[in-house]
Order: structure tokens, then C-alpha cells, then sequence
């Protein structure tokens, strides 16, 4: 199987488009302050889990600096107050808002709109 | 039309007077010329070039510095002839220049007594650059040196050859040592300290012949004795390099020297002479302090000046020699002064302190210090400015404590117009200014701004005092706080969480932070958690720096490798050949690393623990290379096989090894031990190294290899093992509480106030009394060592964290290799 590679897949979701809510994993499942890669269709997204905040980010799990599919191994916190993720590579940080690079000129990354209904963790998905 | 100055001679002096012209103008011609091959370099510090310095670090300015100066400078080009009435000069090539205003910057050369035997191969003196390649080179052969004078130079010299591995003696011809600066009582101590760190001392002695068939073999003394040796420097004086004034007809000195008046004029007055060419008032200045004076003083001349003259010295020094300190300011004998002297003995800590009072008990007229000198700066200060005496002044050298401060102290009281820094003529008011007009906020903004402490670099805790004391009283704290989340250093983050037992990051951020954390401040307090608990860092995964997550080095293409222990570099054949059978069930590419042992790449995060759970079953144990952690304790083969080796280096690599596996620290720490001088091991490039000797073992700490190369310094000589290792637990733990994040150990030093003279009386002389504290903490680490693949292995909850997608058994299908000379490589990622 195919896994995309590509940037251009991941195509970005404000809660409004949504169209799909994929059920991902059961809550416990991913750690705390941190983050997993949820597999869907063909795509690789990096779910957060930010409990201090007791609210949870997604966005692709590939990093723009060197496509590498590892967002979701990378630290998470807070710039300003901004929620962000650092890439495990090269620290380059990302706001889990807007999708944008913080530290870099890199191009920003898709963020997901994510939601949890009983114990579940969905994430939306235009298509 | 514009002024021609040449200046004949680049050494530090000369350098200094291009430097101080080129400031005072921008349009006069400077031409120099050196016979040195390289421009000006730093001779007070040359026994550095012995601890690791390179002659590059030690030049006072790039060649560049020169170019961008519009500065011609001839290096390797000796002027032989000055014609005063042309007013030219020429050189050794057969090169004429013409000068408006010529400088003799000549300096000396090593005064070499007429002694039989001077001649033979193994003689050297101590004074260039070359001098130092040469001696370096011929210890190499040699055991047992000796250094003719016991002057400073001498003594420096003699820890030269204690560095090189030499059993080291030291001959003086008058009955003390150091005989311009100190007493009999202080030489005495300083006599016994220097014996027990091996130097053998002989006063009294006067050389009659240098033996030897061809080579030297041993020195005979007038009163018969002899000393067997293999080798000889000589450091019995200067001798000022006057030949071309002589010849020029210049008026010089009997006992050599360029004769000048107080505006360093020689009998010519459009030819100047300065440094220890010079001679002013019957006075050779053997420093260079009053060198870059008279440079200033013909800076000023040459641009239409005279407001400047040269009114003689202070010759007051303080130095550490081979870990003693020696001081001796202003007139440390007063033999032709009434004084009344006011005496400390301690021989059996090795401290002598001396005093000299004036009769009417109101002022200091000088003294000496042995074996500590914490308040030469102060009281130097005192007699420099004719400060009052305190009511018992026997209280400036007796009962200690708190020195530190009481320096400080004394620097606030000191006026605007005293003297700071002496090499570049600094007052303390110049400095406050800088802080408080001009916002020099650190010591580098000051070197900059104003060159203190670029000289000698006597004045730097001075300096610093003032700075902080300055920056104080505008309403600054001096601090360096972690991130936006932690308003603490880390230093600060260390003692909370050991003092209030926090035992999580997210405990420590609700307590003493804000916000979420970050990529900087998480690792951090990860590397503290681990550095004072020691417990199993996979609780709080997330935390954790990029490789301490999955507990293996995340390589191109996100898989990682896994590096198992091998200590000191020891492998058994059944060891070696399981690690050849894992890697190939696991198709992993195997590489030997730096640190001799065997690192197997391209591991998915989802193989780590299978791969380990088979590693665990034959034997081995996490290596640690993902932490910022004892990685390895390199050696050589050592005296078990090594025909040169003198002691075992690999058994006590391996101990070290164990004894610190698994150590967190604010960055990595390698080790090395050699088993003899040979150093195969490279324990020099280390962030401490062991070296074998005869009598036991020498310490070096902060060395690094990576981006900027630094040589190891050597902490202690020929210590036991015993002694090394506490030493060893004293320095990590020491710089485990104290750097900041991510910064090696030679950073760390480098960036230390007092630099290696404050690590060593803290490691050594147990200055802050947190020794035995100290080895406490490592002992408690120590004892709760262990190997964190082993805790996951047998922990299916860690062990579920090590899989790609939460939501899919299925592997990382991104993740493409390419063939390479007959291993798995990653493809390589976008440029």
C-alpha cells in the first residue's frame, strides 16, 4: 500500500467543512502532553493530546523542512500561549492553530479540527 | 605628507603600539617587521601551547587584523641595518624602507650563561613558539628534565615538562626561588607545595658543567654534586636585544639594553625604543604591563603627544604556578624601607602571607602571598592608592572566609581613579561608565568595549565583581533564565526540584512556571529529573528530547538506531558475533562509532523493543548514546598487551565506564584513559581523560572534539585511583548542578569565572566545602542506575508506546532504503 508523501494531501479542515469525523482511538490511548500518528485512509496525521489544556490538536504528521513523517513523535507546548509542536529533527516549531511555522521559513502544515465523544478522539475531515 | 613609521619587532609589545597608533590615527603608514614566521602572538601565555592551545589561539590578532588595519606587516624578515642619516633601514632580503619615526620593539631573547656544555644536543631555552615545538618533540624521547632558573619563567617552563610526562627538577643559582618577587620563608613554601606535586627543587646551585657524550647526560654543580638528566632549559634571564642599536650606535647599557628618557626616545630622537629592549632609569621591565605603557607613551609621541612620559612600574604579579598561587605586590622585601611586617605561616596547608606595614601603621607598602592569594587583588589595590589601613590590619591576611565577598567589597570601595586592569591601563571608573553609560550588560562587552582582561587576565575577577556590583545598583539582576515558561536558570530548577522533591516536569511547571513547556524547557527539566533521581525517564515520554523518547537515535527517514554498551571498547568474540546475528535477523547496517562500539541502524520504532529484548538476553545493556549521557570511556590496549603501557587503562576504562553508565547530564560526556603518554586513546579530547604515568594516573577535564576542538586541561597529577575517581565524581556532579543546558563541559569552563584555577580549588582544594555533598549525590546515582531498555523490555505498557500508528498495526510504508556497498541505507532526504 501507498502511503502519500506528498504535502498536497493534506488538504486543511475548518470545523464548518467537515464532512467526515473519523473515530481514531479511545482517549487512554494516546500518552499525555504528547502526541501519535493516527493512520487514515492514506494519509498520516499527528493527534495532540495537550491535557494540561484539556484540549487536543491534529495535523499532518509530515514535516515540510525535510518530509519526514514525524510530527507527531515531536514535543508539544506553547509559544505566547499559542499551542505548538516542535519537529523531533530539526526543532522546527509549528502552531497547531493555524498551521503555521514559527521558528523558520517553512511552509505551514494542515492542522485538523478534533473532537472526543465518548472516549473516542474523532478528527474531521473534508473528504 | 604623511608620517612613515616603521616598527622593527612583532612581538606582544610591538603588536600593542600598532594597535594603540592605528587608534590614535587612521592616516599614518605602519610598516612591521618580524622575524618571527608568525605575527604577534601571546607569550605570557605560552605554557598553554603545552595544555592544548594552538599557536593560532594564541596570536594576538589574525593575520587579517593587520589588512583590515592597513597595517603592512613582513613576517620572517629580520632588519639587520638602520641608516640614521638616510633614516632607512634594511632587511636580511636585501629590502630598504624609509621611516619617519622608527620604533625598536626588539624585545630580548633568552640570556644563556657561558657553562661547559651549553652546546649539547638536549639544551634548550624557553621562549618562542619554536623553542616550545622543540622541547615538545624531544621530551617525547627523554624521562627526566630540569629547568635551569627558578624565576617565573623558569617555574612556568617546569610545569611545561611536568605536562610533558617528565619527572621535572628545578636548579637555581640564588639560595630561593622566584628571587625578584618573594622571601625565603615564601620560597620555602612554595618550595614544598611544588615538591609534592613531583617537582624536585635545588637552590643554591650553581651549574659548573653540562654533561654528556654528544647528548646531555647530567649536570655538575660547583660543590660536586650532580644531577642526572636527559634534558635542560634554560630559563636564567633575559638578555634585551639591543644588537642593532649597537651597531647604529645608539647609546645602550653595560648590561644591555636600549638607553631611553622618560618619552622612550633613544639617543636619536626619531627612533624610539620599547618593551624589554628598553632600558629606562638602569631598569629592564620584564612584563609586559609596563611594555604596553611605553607603547602608549610613543603612540602619543609619534602623533605630536607629550603629555604622557614613563615614570617607572609597579612590578606587582599574581600568577598560578603548577596550582600555587604566587603574589607579590609593591614592595614585597621593603629591605631598604623602615616597615614593620606583619607574618602568616601555614606549612602544613602550604600558605605563607607577608605584609609589610609603614612604621606610622597607616599604609601598605607591599607583601607577598604563597599558596593563596585571594586578596592580592585588593590589597595591590590598597597600596596602589594609598589607601588606609583598617584598625588590626593583620586581618587582611588572616582568618578567611567568605573571600568572594569580601573582594567585592573591597572593589566598591575602591575610588573611580584606581587602577583595574594594568596591561591596558584601566580604571575602575572606565568600567562602571561602560555598565552605566554605555550598557555593556556582560565581561565580553567589557573586553570589547574597553580590552580589560584581554591582557593577562589578572583583573577578570575584579571585573566581574565590579560588573555585578555595577549592574546591581542600576537595578539589574544578572541572570539567565531557561525560557518563556521557567523565569529560573537551570541552576535555580536544580536545587527546587531537589530541595522540594519534585519528581515530574508537570509538577515543577504548576509550581514554578507558566504555560505549556517547550522544546527547550522540557528536555531540560527532563536531563535535571534524571540528573538528580535517576528514575526511569520513559514515565514521562513526552518530555523527552527527540531520541531519550524512543530511548535510540532517530536517524534520516525516522528510523532509529540502537547502540548497545561495550565498555571501554571490551567485546568478547560470543558478544561480538550475537550482535552480528541480531543485526542481520533485523537487516540493520552496522557501523563501528568513534566511541569504539557498534552502532545498528534503520530499526523501526515498532522493532526497538524486540531487537533490545534480544540484545538484553546475550548480555548487554542500554548504551546510552540517545541521552545526553555518559556515552563512552574510550582506551587503549594498556600495559596487559602494550609493550609501552605502564598501567591498565583498559580495566579502568571499564570501571569508569560502569561506574557512570547511564549519567545524566545537561549534555553528553565522553572519557578516555590511556595507558602511557602515547595518549592512543585520545583522553586529551575528552570531556575528562585519564593518562596513565609511572607513579599513578593524570587527570585532564574539559577537553572536546565536534565543531571547536579544545584540548583536555590538566587537573591533577599522578593521583591513585582512589584520588582520581573522587575527583572525577566531584567534577561531574559539579558540572551536572552548575552548566547550562546543552553546554559541553569545555564550554562550560570556558564561560566559568576564575576558569581552571576556580574548578580546581573547588574539585581540589574543596574551596565551597560541597565536596563530600558532591560525592554523595553520584554515589545515590550510582546506586540507582538502570538499564532503561531493560525496564521497557519487561514492561508491556512501555513497551505498547513503541508502534508508529495508534490506530494500525501496519508499519511506516514512507520509509525507503537504497542499496550501499552491500548494507540498507536511507534514501536520502530533499535538500
Amino acid at each position: 500500500m501507498e502511503l502519500h508523501n506528498e504535502i498536497k494531501t493534506f488538504t486543511p479542515a475548518a470545523e464548518a467543512e467537515v464532512s467526515i469525523w473519523f473515530k481514531a482511538a479511545r482517549v487512554e490511548d494516546f500518552p499525555e502532553n504528547g502526541g501519535a500518528c493516527v493512520k487514515y485512509k492514506d494519509m498520516q496525521i499527528a493527534v495532540f493530546n495537550f491535557t494540561r489544556r484539556n484540549e487536543w490538536y491534529a495535523c499532518q504528521n509530515l514535516c515540510p523542512h525535510k518530509m519526514q513523517m514525524v510530527l507527531s513523535r515531536g514535543m508539544i507546548g506553547s509559544k505566547d500561549g499559542e499551542p505548538k509542536v516542535a519537529c523531533p529533527f530539526h526543532k522546527k516549531t509549528f502552531s497547531l492553530k493555524s498551521g503555521e511555522c514559527l521558528n523558520a521559513e517553512e511552509c505551514n502544515i494542515a492542522v485538523f479540527p478534533v473532537k472526543v465523544e465518548e472516549g473516542y478522539v474523532h478528527i474531521g475531515f473534508t473528504r | 605628507m604623511k608620517k612613515r613609521i616603521i616598527v622593527v619587532g612583532n612581538g606582544m609589545v610591538g603588536y600593542k603600539f600598532c594597535e594603540k597608533l592605528r587608534n590614535r590615527s587612521t592616516t599614518v603608514d605602519i610598516v612591521v617587521y618580524g622575524e618571527e614566521p608568525r605575527p604577534a602572538y601571546d607569550r605570557v601565555h605560552l605554557s598553554s601551547y603545552f595544555s592544548g592551545s594552538t599557536a593560532e589561539d594564541l596570536l594576538m590578532a589574525p593575520a587579517e587584523w593587520y589588512t583590515d588595519n592597513n597595517i603592512v606587516l613582513h613576517t620572517g624578515e629580520l632588519v639587520t641595518e638602520i641608516n640614521r642619516i638616510d633614516k632607512t633601514i634594511r632587511t636580511h632580503t636585501g629590502r630598504s624602507d624609509k621611516y619617519d619615526y622608527l620604533v625598536l620593539a626588539t624585545g630580548s631573547s633568552a640570556f644563556v650563561p657561558a657553562i661547559e656544555g651549553v652546546e649539547r644536543h638536549g639544551v634548550f631555552v624557553y621562549r618562542t613558539i619554536e623553542d616550545l615545538v622543540q622541547i615538545t618533540e624531544y621530551a617525547k624521547k627523554v624521562k627526566r628534565g630540569a629547568v635551569m632558573g627558578g624565576g617565573l619563567l623558569g617555574l612556568e617552563a617546569a610545569k611545561a615538562l611536568l605536562d610533558l610526562g617528565l619527572e621535572t627538577h628545578v636548579v637555581e643559582f640564588a639560595p630561593r626561588l622566584m628571587p625578584r618577587q618573594i622571601d625565603d620563608a615564601g620560597s620555602d613554601i612554595l618550595a614544598g607545595k611544588l615538591s609534592q606535586l613531583g617537582i624536585t627543587i635545588h637552590t643554591g646551585k650553581s651549574t659548573k658543567k653540562i654533561e654528556g657524550n654528544g647528548k646531555l647526560e647530567g649536570l655538575l654543580f660547583a660543590d660536586d654534586t650532580k644531577l642526572d638528566i636527559e634534558m635542560l632549559v634554560i630559563s636564567a634571564g633575559i638578555r634585551p636585544r639591543d644588537e642593532l642599536a649597537k651597531a647604529t650606535l645608539l647609546n645602550v647599557h653595560p648590561r644591555g639594553g636600549i638607553v631611553v628618557d622618560d618619552y622612550m626616545r633613544t639617543t636619536d630622537e626619531s627612533i624610539f625604543a620599547i618593551g624589554e629592549a628598553a632600558v629606562h632609569n638602569n631598569m629592564v621591565y620584564g612584563l609586559v604591563a609596563p611594555g604596553y605603557d611605553m607603547a602608549d607613551i610613543v603612540a602619543r609621541q609619534v602623533t605630536g603627544d607629550s603629555s604622557k612620559s614613563f615614570t617607572g612600574f609597579d612590578m606587582s604579579t599574581k600568577l598560578k604556578l603548577i596550582g600555587v598561587d604566587v603574589g607579590s605586590f609593591g614592595d614585597p622585601f621593603c629591605d631598604a624601607t623602615p616597615h614593620i611586617p606583619i607574618v602568616f605561616k601555614n606549612k602544613h596547608k602550604g600558605t605563607y602571607k607577608r605584609i609589610n606595614i609603614s612604621e606610622d601603621g597607616k599604609y601598605l607598602l607591599g607583601g607577598i602571598l604563597i599558596g593563596d592569594a585571594g586578596q592580592y587583588n585588593i590589597l595591590h589595590q590598597m597600596v596602589m592608592n594609598k589607601m588606609p589601613l583598617p584598625e588590626n590590619p593583620e586581618t587582611l591576611i588572616v582568618g578567611g572566609g567568605g573571600k568572594a565577598n569580601d573582594e567585592a567589597a573591597g572593589v566598591k570601595g575602591l575610588p573611580d581613579t584606581a587602577q583595574i586592569c594594568s596591561c591596558e591601563n584601566i580604571t575602575k571608573g572606565a568600567i562602571v561608565e561602560q555598565v552605566t553609560s554605555c550598557g555593556a550588560r556582560t565581561i565580553d562587552d567589557l573586553k570589547k568595549s574597553t580590552k580589560a582582561c584581554t591582557g593577562c587576565g589578572g583583573c577578570t575577577p575584579m571585573v566581574n565583581d565590579l560588573l555585578k556590583i555595577t549592574l546591581e545598583s542600576l537595578g539589574h539582576t544578572v541572570k539567565k533564565t531557561l525560557c518563556e515558561h521557567f523565569n529560573y536558570t537551570r541552576q535555580e530548577l536544580y536545587d527546587i526540584i531537589k530541595v522540594k522533591g519534585i519528581k515530574s516536569y508537570d509538577q515543577l511547571l504548576n509550581t514554578h512556571g507558566a504555560g505549556d513547556g517547550c522544546e527547550v524547557c522540557k528536555p531540560a527539566v527532563a536531563s535535571l529529573l534524571a540528573s538528580i533521581w535517576n528514575d526511569v525517564i520513559l514515565k514521562e515520554d513526552t518530555i523527552q528530547d527527540s531520541n531519550d523518547r524512543f530511548l535510540a537515535n532517530i536517524q534520516r527517514g525516522g528510523t532509529y538506531s540502537v547502540v548497545p554498551r561495550i565498555a571501554g571498547g571490551e567485546i568478547t568474540p560470543q558478544k561480538l558475533s550475537a550482535i552480528g546475528r541480531i543485526a542481520e535477523k533485523y537487516n540493520l547496517y552496522t557501523k563501528i562509532t568513534g566511541g569504539q562500539r557498534i552502532d545498528m541502524f534503520g530499526a523501526r520504532v515498532d522493532q526497538l523493543p524486540d531487537i533490545w529484548e534480544e540484545l538484553i538476553a546475550e548480555g548487554f545493556e542500554s548504551g546510552h548514546a540517545y541521552g545526553k549521557s555518559l556515552r563512552t570511556i574510550k582506551s587503549c590496549v594498556g600495559s596487559t598487551w602494550c609493550r609501552y603501557g605502564v598501567q591498565d587503562s583498559v580495566s579502568f576504562a571499564v570501571f569508569v565506564e560502569e561506574r557512570y553508565k547511564g549519567l545524566r547530564a545537561p549534555h553528553k560526556l565522553k572519557g578516555a584513559v590511556s595507558g602511557c603518554i602515547r595518549e592512543c586513546a585520545e583522553a586529551q579530547s575528552k570531556d575528562f581523560g585519564i593518562i596513565a604515568t609511572e607513579k599513578g594516573w593524570n587527570l585532564y577535564v574539559c577537553g572536546n572534539g565536534g565543531a571547536r576542538p579544545q584540548h583536555a586541561k590538566l587537573l591533577v597529577a599522578d593521583v591513585d585511583t582512589d584520588t582520581c575517581i573522587k575527583y572525577i565524581d566531584r567534577f561531574l556532579m559539579f558540572y551536572i548542578r552548575t552548566a547550562d543546558p546543552l553546554t559541553r563541559t569545555a564550554t562550560w569552563l570556558n564561560k566559568m569565572e576564575g576558569g581552571l584555577e576556580y574548578l580546581y580549588d573547588v574539585v581540589v582544594n574543596d574551596s565551597l566545602g560541597i565536596g563530600e555533598e558532591l560525592e554523595r549525590d553520584m554515589a545515590a546515582l550510582i546506586a540507582n542506575y538502570h538499564c532503561e531498555w531493560k525496564k521497557v523490555v519487561e514492561d508491556p505498557k512501555l513497551r505498547a508506546k513503541f508502534k508508529h500508528f495508534i490506530n494500525s498495526e501496519e508499519e511506516d510504508a514512507t520509509i525507503q532504503y537504497v542499496d550501499m556497498r552491500g548494507q540498507k541505507a536511507p534514501i536520502d532526504w530533499n535538500k
